[in-house]
């Protein structure tokens, strides 16, 4: 079938203004829109510019806005767009850096500021630590993020307020919350309990629909606010210090 | 210039795990061609082995134990003591990692759960439900961040400088401008993975070009084993993205389409958990035969697990037939063939992760040490990575205390530097030729088709002969765009020239060795011969084409026999 696609093309040292390019090229429907992208790039336009790696949604790379919706272009095969007319544009949020390739630079900060790692008295393991797979089913959901920055891009605070952490690095943080391992101080959670962190949702889930894992950092987003009442509450009763 | 102590090629778990054990107080740089996140470690699935014992069946497991079914399964090539250190230090490992963070999964009295894979005799290999390598890349990057370890995100090297048989640096190629740089280091460690896009049909992932072997290759460091490249089993038809082993470790059944379980012919005992290079054949057999489903696949059937478990073990697999097959494993069994999927062979290092020349290392899938001989085990990949990543960073920040002496003179950097802009403007200059994505197009169909997992000496000679004629018409390609800012035309056409040379290499390799062990299988001789064959292949780049030796494989104590499962 002739699909028609409209890409974004912008590199800002050489265009005044970003502008669409059109390609049209004959793809069977069970074609992904990366495999689409790479065969346009070889075949008609060398200077075409976008990231990819693994092609089977688990990486992370490929994320872009495809029709409308922020997705991963390996796993969205062009048939069931249901249109012959592809467009593609850059991840929202974000810088753009050439074409479809954003800075994802604010992404990452975000990302290091809720201190991604375990937080554990760092002994040298003669053993591993045991717990229920009850407890590590709690943060299953949220170790299926492979850190696309969908969300990111989809999220209304995040383009209001560039400083607001955004979904998935509160989603990460609830991961490590969650953990049983995790000895986090209470003084770090106070950092983020403030309107561009855990406060800054405005619960409208387009992060939800966005995240191609599954991953539904509301969740996340309302544990960490949970934790935070009842951390407050403990230390309002004189439970903890 | 840049300057470092140490740099460290490539964010997957080996670099990673590398950049970890670096001694503070050494300048160390993770420098890789896309973000560490997105390195090819993280599409692994099934699990990682050691033997932790933690099985209710395998409660006499022992490390010694798994070094007997890395080195049976290597069919005798693996070098024993590196196995035997491999399987040792594989359970501190894994202690080690849970702690980090890394999620695995666990059985009810709350030790990490363990699984069967192939090969293994017990249960042995841990994981997190079918993300592991996913789960692990996460873990250490994590580890990365905590310890303020530095990254060159989006940077590609393309040569290894030498000079008075020393490191001296790499030139590199920063992606987000076109720009080449020189960076001057004492120590470099290898560790960019496989050439899996070599071949057509592949598991693994779009940038496995495997260029950080072929630099090494031009720095005249010595391949080895290069003839075994692993055909993985159960890659889903049509795209080729990895099933994991753990699917059949859960109980998944193999079956041709008349309905047969077929790997009763091949493998009696063990069945679908046969060792990758058997079930490959076995499966590639079948689909030869008229056995496969459309002379293309055949299928993984996983039904009878029920929905609970695939939902539970198998999440990821689910997720990936649903979206790219259109078949939900719950109700339908899984269209599956083999596919390219590691390479057992790479630069010839020692079990110190040395390289021939002071102060380069190679660890992970890039290098041969060798434990996987002529065929890997599924779930030592993982293993191996981290550990021989690990011993990398101590060897090489040992070497940079205690080795290193600055007697070198940049000059050669710098001409390294001019001779690259140079091709750049003559690809540039071309405004016709071949571009290096229509080469590489060719390349990998010579690669599966004669290259594959049942070889001969006519068609071995055939692919070698194409490769040379590609190699040439390599001399004509150009560069089409002139705007170099994350230009995949550029990465294409400075890696191929590698991938070239990989090819070739792969192939002299498999047409000289006239016997079959593991996974490199040649029709015209079928049978193992340990009289003539048990070495490892050196392959080393000269002006005049490659040139082959061998060296003999370390045994300790177990004894090759006959491999039977």
């Amino acid at each position: 079938m002739e699909y028609i696609f409209k890409i974004f093309r912008f590199d800002p040292e050489k265009d005044k203004e970003p502008y669409f390019q059109e390609y049209e090229y004959d793809f069977l429907p069970n074609v992904s829109v990366l495999e689409a992208l790479i065969i346009i790039r070889n075949e008609l336009d060398s200077s075409l510019s976008f990231r990819y790696s693994c092609r089977g949604a688990v990486c992370g790379s490929c994320g872009m806005i495809i029709n409308g919706n922020p997705d991963l272009a390996c796993r969205i095969k062009l048939g069931i767009l249901n249109t012959k007319e592809v467009v593609l544009e850059p991840l929202a949020n974000l810088e753009i850096l050439k074409d479809l390739v954003v800075d994802m630079v604010p992404f990452w900060k975000a990302y290091r500021e809720i201190r991604p790692y375990l937080h554990s008295e760092n002994k040298f393991p003669e053993k591993e630590q045991r717990i229920s797979e009850k407890q590590m089913e709690r943060i299953y959901q949220f170790i299926n993020c492979i850190l696309c920055a969908c969300c990111y891009s989809a999220c209304p605070v995040v383009s209001k307020d560039e400083n607001y952490l955004g979904p998935a690095a509160l989603a990460k943080l609830y991961r490590f919350v969650k953990d049983p391992r995790d000895r986090r101080p209470y003084s770090f959670l106070k950092k983020i309990n403030t309107q561009e962190g855990a406060w800054g949702c405005h619960t409208i889930f387009k992060c939800v629909e966005a995240c191609p894992k599954d991953v539904r950092p509301v969740d996340g987003i309302e544990g960490i606010r949970r934790k935070l009442i009842i951390e407050k509450l403990k230390r309002f009763f004189g439970i903890k210090k | 210039m840049l300057k470092y102590d140490v740099l460290i090629i490539g964010g997957g778990l080996a670099g990673l795990s590398a950049a970890l054990r670096i001694s503070p107080g050494i300048d160390a740089v993770v420098i890789s061609k896309v973000h560490p996140l997105r390195s090819h470690s993280v599409a692994a699935q099934g699990g990682i082995n050691a033997a932790l014992a933690n099985h209710p069946e395998g409660k006499h497991d022992s490390w010694e134990l798994h070094a007997f079914d890395t080195i049976k399964g290597s069919d005798y090539l693996a070098d024993q003591n590196a196995v035997e250190l491999m399987c040792k230090e594989g359970i501190s490992t894994i202690y080690e990692l849970e702690h980090m963070g890394a999620p695995f999964s666990r059985f009810p009295d709350g030790t990490i759960a363990q699984r069967p894979f192939g090969g293994g005799g017990f249960p042995r290999t841990c994981y997190s439900a079918d993300r592991t390598g996913l789960v692990l890349l996460h873990t250490l990057y994590e580890q990365c961040i905590k310890k303020n370890i530095k990254f060159l995100d989006e940077w590609l090297v393309c040569k290894l400088v030498i000079a008075n048989d020393k490191c001296l640096g790499v030139i590199a190629i920063d992606l987000s401008s076109g720009k080449i740089v020189p960076i001057k280091v004492k120590a470099v460690i290898f560790a960019t993975g496989g050439y899996g896009r070599v071949y057509l049909r592949t598991t693994n992932s779009y940038i496995n070009h495997g260029s950080g072997i072929g630099i090494a290759y031009r720095a005249c460091i010595p391949l080895k084993d290069m003839e075994f490249v692993q055909f993985h089993p159960t890659s889903l038809y049509g795209t080729n993205i990895l099933i994991t082993e753990g699917a059949r470790g859960e109980g998944g059944y193999l079956i041709n389409k008349e309905g047969r379980r077929f790997m009763e012919d091949y493998a009696p005992h063990t069945m679908e958990l046969a060792p990758r290079d058997i079930v490959a054949r076995a499966i590639q057999r079948e689909i030869e035969t008229g056995k496969g489903v459309n002379d293309e696949y055949v299928y993984l059937d996983l039904r009878h697990l029920g929905a609970e478990k695939i939902k539970k073990k198998l999440p990821g697999i689910r997720e990936i037939a649903i979206n790219f097959a259109r078949v939900d494993p719950i109700e339908a069994p899984i269209p599956i063939q083999p596919a390219q999927h590691y390479s057992m062979g790479g630069i010839d290092v020692n079990e110190k992760c040395e390289t021939i020349i002071p102060g380069v290392y190679a660890a992970g899938e890039c290098a041969c040490v060798s434990v996987h001989g002529a065929n890997r085990l599924g779930g030592n990949s993982l293993l191996e990575t981290i550990v021989f990543g690990k011993i990398a960073g101590i060897q090489a920040s040992q070497y940079v205390r205690e080795g290193y002496s600055d007697t070198q003179n940049e000059q050669e950097l710098h001409n390294s530097v001019k001779e690259i802009k140079q091709k750049i403007k003559t690809w540039l200059s071309r405004t016709s030729g071949t571009k290096a994505h229509e080469l590489l197009n060719r390349l990998k169909i010579v690669a599966t088709e004669m290259v594959g997992i049942f070889r001969n000496e006519k068609h071995l000679s055939i692919a070698l002969e194409t490769i040379r004629q590609l190699k040439e018409d390599y001399n004509k390609a150009h560069l089409a765009s002139s705007n170099l800012k994350f230009s995949q035309e550029l990465i294409n056409i400075v890696e191929f020239e590698l991938m070239l040379d990989l090819a070739e290499v792969i192939a002299i390799s498999a047409l000289n060795r006239r016997e079959s062990r593991g996974s490199h299988y040649r029709t015209d001789f079928k049978e193992r011969n340990d009289e003539e064959w048990l070495k490892h292949t050196l392959v080393t780049f000269t002006e005049k084409g490659p040139q082959i030796s061998y060296k003999d494989v370390i045994i300790t104590k177990y004894k090759p026999e006959k491999r039977e499962y």
